[in-house]
């Protein structure tokens, strides 16, 4: 039985933003509705307006956007076009948010206690004692053990999965009737994912509320959303039931979409590459091969990573045996031979981007050795450095903003002093050509580019020394699933054309399959299973990889059209 | 929490250790004692009885340990101009120093937080942007020449507040308070402002800042989506979380007020601890101005480590004992 007063309806919404050179539309004529009880997927890539609509529906859009024309009505009532002082009263009592970040979005000076109480009585006519049996019975409800003592935690004392349900239970404070999740797991591991997720399906079936599941990510709303609307350049393309809409897309854009989802099950040569809007993007990384030295003959593993160790102090004292250690990473080896991808995969804080920055050098070891071609790396550091380079996770941080692009991608290959000063120039030229952004590109600064664009300058930052080794770490977890494909294509080619060999960090596992030769599990800081990557997705030895292949979002409703031919 | 409290004072004596090292320093330095104590008609059996008796003869280590112990029993010795123990002419200026500290500190903090916050709050609007804009003369200008322009503003065309000194005091015996005469209080006025502007358009200007910056953080954001009222995420959870670097800079300004009241001093004729300094320097009276320089720094090492114990009152993630669960 359907509620229609509880249904939020939004009809041809269009939100602009009018900027000084021109008016920016980020929502065009949008429409949809939600059921009571209906888990609501809103999904597209960055910049494609679905916070957007969030936003709007909150009343809570940023200066200077505006609602241009469009109704959003919460049953028969239109809450569009609400003053502030009624659209207060609305948030958080008929509508709730839950936004991304969990680590972000409680205010850290306050107990979780007087954040709940103070929402409470903002919205119910309750006591203070009665407001806080409640708060204590929401985090019961949202799942947090021991809920009378943690009450009173600040949010720093929460993990970040409790922090979400946190964040959770401070949207259920009154009884909403419609929640907004944006982007709710994307900042979690699997395992946490999974159990917010079911919190979420729960509330939605136990409690008739609606929830519209703003995502990027094509596993979460195959294994949770009822009914999914795709998202491109502010314009709903495609919208109805997940399954038909997942299963077989009419749109080109939701075909495309679909094509790029990295699957656990099946490998292939290629990612296809979203097509759709003409953002293709041509790079010649074969073309590189003819300037580049021939990979050494190499009989053994060209990485041997022997019993490594790393300890951080958790807490200091004068007296040595005071002081108390977390054990980063405990005991881990591992043998990368010449040419093969070699992926790490955990969860955060399993050590595994600890590890990378040992075997680069940039921590120290408490124990164990770290081997490249037979040599131990701390007997020639610039030589072990010009042949190692590394990628990072975020596009945004490691590119120096103050730099032009071409001095960033140069740096490394001046500092190492590895082709004469005069060729610098056409190298870098030539790199930033094979990676599909034309030498122009290093006139300007990191900024003008976007993510994807940003981690090609990475990648032909780490080419500059023509490295035999690369590590990268999460390269492509920062980046849309159409950009994620692009990169991986290039890691590819590298491999293929290039002959580098790469160690491949990463949480998401269904990418791990897609690039990786062989894996290694890390659990807390220990490796506890290494195979080759069909087998290990295949029949898994240790409990743990066993769980972690279970809690991967499953992908068998999306179509299989446009993948091409399988690699295996 | 106790360790870090500890950890926290042995800094702070290490750092007066050093600022000692240096005011002694003066002595040997700047100067011959026995020049300044002795008239001319001296023999050298004087001056070497002095010596003897003032212990200048001993090895440096050994004067600046008796100079230490001695100075933390307050005994800064004589002044060579007033012939007075240091102490006592401190202890008798100081009040005057600490009022208009006091006065000119408050009226900083406490007008420079609620402008900052009205202005963060209001920033599109025209009487945020008029603020502002003032605030630049309040930063740009130096602290002599608005004294002088109150003086003549104030003082001389209007006639309507004292120009100098402290007006009627009333001795509490150990204290001497100018609050609470009617004089005394219109004297304060020009010297606080002038001592205080400065201090108070810097805040005001980092409150915004910090308040812009903190209202565009995801907490804020979820705390309006939660229907929270805006008093309440202005003033609770934004102020609040602005107060860190606030709590920085506020503590080392107040230092700087004590510190730097010379000039308002100065200026004012406001018989402190800054006025006694400048005629120190005047008259080359060192064991005044060693006194001065401890004096100032243990305000400053004081200064510091309540802003360091206020830190951790604040922001609970510094409380080290609360491990994340």
């Amino acid at each position: 039985m359907v509620d229609v007063n509880h249904r939020l309806t939004i009809d041809d919404l269009t939100v602009e933003f009018p900027t000084r050179r021109k008016l920016f539309t980020a929502v065009d004529d949008a429409t949809l509705t939600v059921e009571p009880g209906e888990i609501h997927g809103l999904v597209g890539e960055s910049g494609a307006g679905k916070s957007t609509i969030g936003a709007a529906i909150m009343g809570l859009l940023d200066r200077p956007g505006r609602i241009a024309h469009g109704t959003i009505r919460l049953g028969d009532r239109e809450i569009s076009g609400l003053d502030q002082a009624a659209m207060q009263d609305l948030r958080g009592r008929e509508i709730s948010m839950i936004f991304q970040d969990p680590l972000t979005s409680l205010n850290p000076l306050f107990t979780v206690g007087e954040q709940l109480v103070e929402t409470i009585t903002a919205h119910l006519n309750l006591n203070a004692q009665q407001a806080r049996r409640r708060a204590v019975d929401l985090l019961d409800r949202v799942g947090i053990p021991e809920p009378g003592r943690r009450v009173d935690q600040y949010p720093h004392q929460f993990s970040g999965g409790m922090r979400q349900r946190v964040v959770i239970a401070l949207a259920l404070c009154s009884e909403p009737e419609v929640i907004i999740a944006d982007e709710p797991t994307t900042a979690l591991d699997v395992s946490i994912q999974a159990q917010i997720l079911d919190l979420i399906r729960e509330l939605a079936r136990e409690r008739q509320v609606g929830v519209i599941l703003i995502t990027h990510d094509m596993g979460v709303i195959a294994e949770t959303t009822d009914r999914v609307t795709v998202m491109y350049a502010g314009a709903i393309v495609e919208s109805g039931p997940t399954v038909q809409i997942l299963g077989q897309p009419q749109h080109p854009y939701t075909k495309s979409l679909i094509a790029a989802v990295p699957r656990p099950g099946l490998k292939l040569h290629r990612f296809p590459q979203i097509s759709y809007g003409g953002r293709e993007t041509t790079f010649k990384i074969e073309d590189l091969a003819r300037n580049w030295p021939v990979q050494p003959a190499t009989d053994g593993p060209l990485l041997q990573v022997q019993g490594i160790t790393k300890r951080f102090l958790d807490k200091n004292s004068l007296i040595p045996s005071r002081r108390r250690y977390f054990t980063a990473v405990d005991d881990v080896s591992f043998d990368i031979r010449p040419g093969e991808v070699f992926g790490l995969v955990g969860e955060s804080g399993s050590g595994k981007s600890t590890i990378a920055r040992m075997i680069a050098g940039l921590y120290g070891m408490d124990a164990g050795r770290v081997l490249f071609d037979g040599t131990p790396i701390e007997d020639d550091v610039d030589g072990y450095r010009r042949q190692v380079q590394m990628i990072f996770q975020d596009p945004y941080s490691s590119l120096n903003p103050r730099h032009r692009v071409d001095a960033i991608v140069a740096e490394p290959a001046l500092h190492l002093g590895v082709i004469p000063r005069a060729q610098v120039k056409d190298r870098v030229a030539e790199l930033l050509d094979r990676v599909g952004l034309g030498a122009e590109a290093g006139l300007k600064y990191p900024h003008e580019f976007s993510g994807g664009q940003r981690q090609r300058i990475s990648i032909a930052r780490a080419l500059a020394t023509q490295p035999r080794f690369l590590i990268c770490d999460e390269p492509t977890s920062a980046l849309d699933v159409s950009i994620q494909a692009q990169i991986l294509n290039i890691l590819k080619d590298l491999q293929e054309h290039l002959g580098l060999t790469m160690l491949f960090i990463s949480h998401d596992l269904p990418v791990v399959r897609q690039m990786c030769d062989r894996v290694g599990v890390l659990k807390d800081g220990a490796l506890v299973e290494v195979a080759e990557t069909a087998q290990l997705f295949g029949a898994p030895q240790h409990d743990y990889t066993k769980e972690l292949i279970r809690l991967m979002p499953k992908t068998d409703l999306l179509s299989d059209e446009g993948l091409g031919s399988a690699a295996e | 929490m106790v360790a870090y409290i500890v950890r926290r004072m042995l800094q702070s004596i290490l750092v007066l250790l050093v600022v000692g090292l240096v005011a002694f320093s003066m002595f040997r330095f700047v100067g011959d004692p026995i020049e300044q104590l002795l008239g001319q008609e001296r023999t050298q059996a004087d001056v070497d009885r002095l010596r003897e008796a003032l212990g200048l003869n001993d090895p440096f280590p050994v004067q600046y340990f008796d100079f230490l112990v001695r100075a933390v029993q307050g005994d800064f010795g004589i002044s060579y101009r007033q012939s007075r123990p240091v102490a006592d002419i401190i202890a008798e200026r100081l009040p005057a120093t600490l009022e208009l500290a006091l006065i000119s500190g408050l009226l900083a903090v406490t007008l420079g937080i609620a402008l900052g916050v009205f202005t963060a709050i209001r920033r599109r609007g025209v009487a945020a942007n008029v603020i502002m804009s003032t605030s630049l003369i309040g930063v740009s200008l130096p602290t002599f020449l608005i004294g002088i322009l109150l003086i003549y503003v104030f003082g001389v065309q209007l006639r309507w507040l004292p120009t100098f000194g402290r007006g009627d005091v009333v001795d509490l015996g150990w204290w001497s308070t100018g609050l609470l005469t009617e004089s005394g209080l219109k004297s304060l006025i020009l010297p606080a402002i002038t001592l205080g502007l400065y201090q108070m358009t810097l805040i005001m200007r980092l409150v915004r800042a910090e308040m812009l910056e903190v209202l565009r953080q995801d907490y804020i954001r979820f705390a309006r989506a939660r229907g929270l009222r805006s008093r309440a995420i202005n003033f609770r959870h934004a102020l609040k979380n602005t107060m860190v670097p606030v709590i920085t800079v506020t503590g080392l300004q107040l230092g700087s007020i004590i510190a730097f009241a010379i000039i308002t001093e100065t200026v004012f004729q406001w018989p402190g601890v800054g006025l006694l300094f400048i005629n120190a320097v005047q008259f080359v009276d060192i064991p005044v101005m060693a006194a001065y320089l401890m004096l100032i720094s243990v305000m400053f090492v004081l200064i510091n480590l309540i802003v360091d114990l206020l830190y951790v009152w604040v922001d609970p993630r510094l409380r080290i004992d609360g491990k994340t669960a």
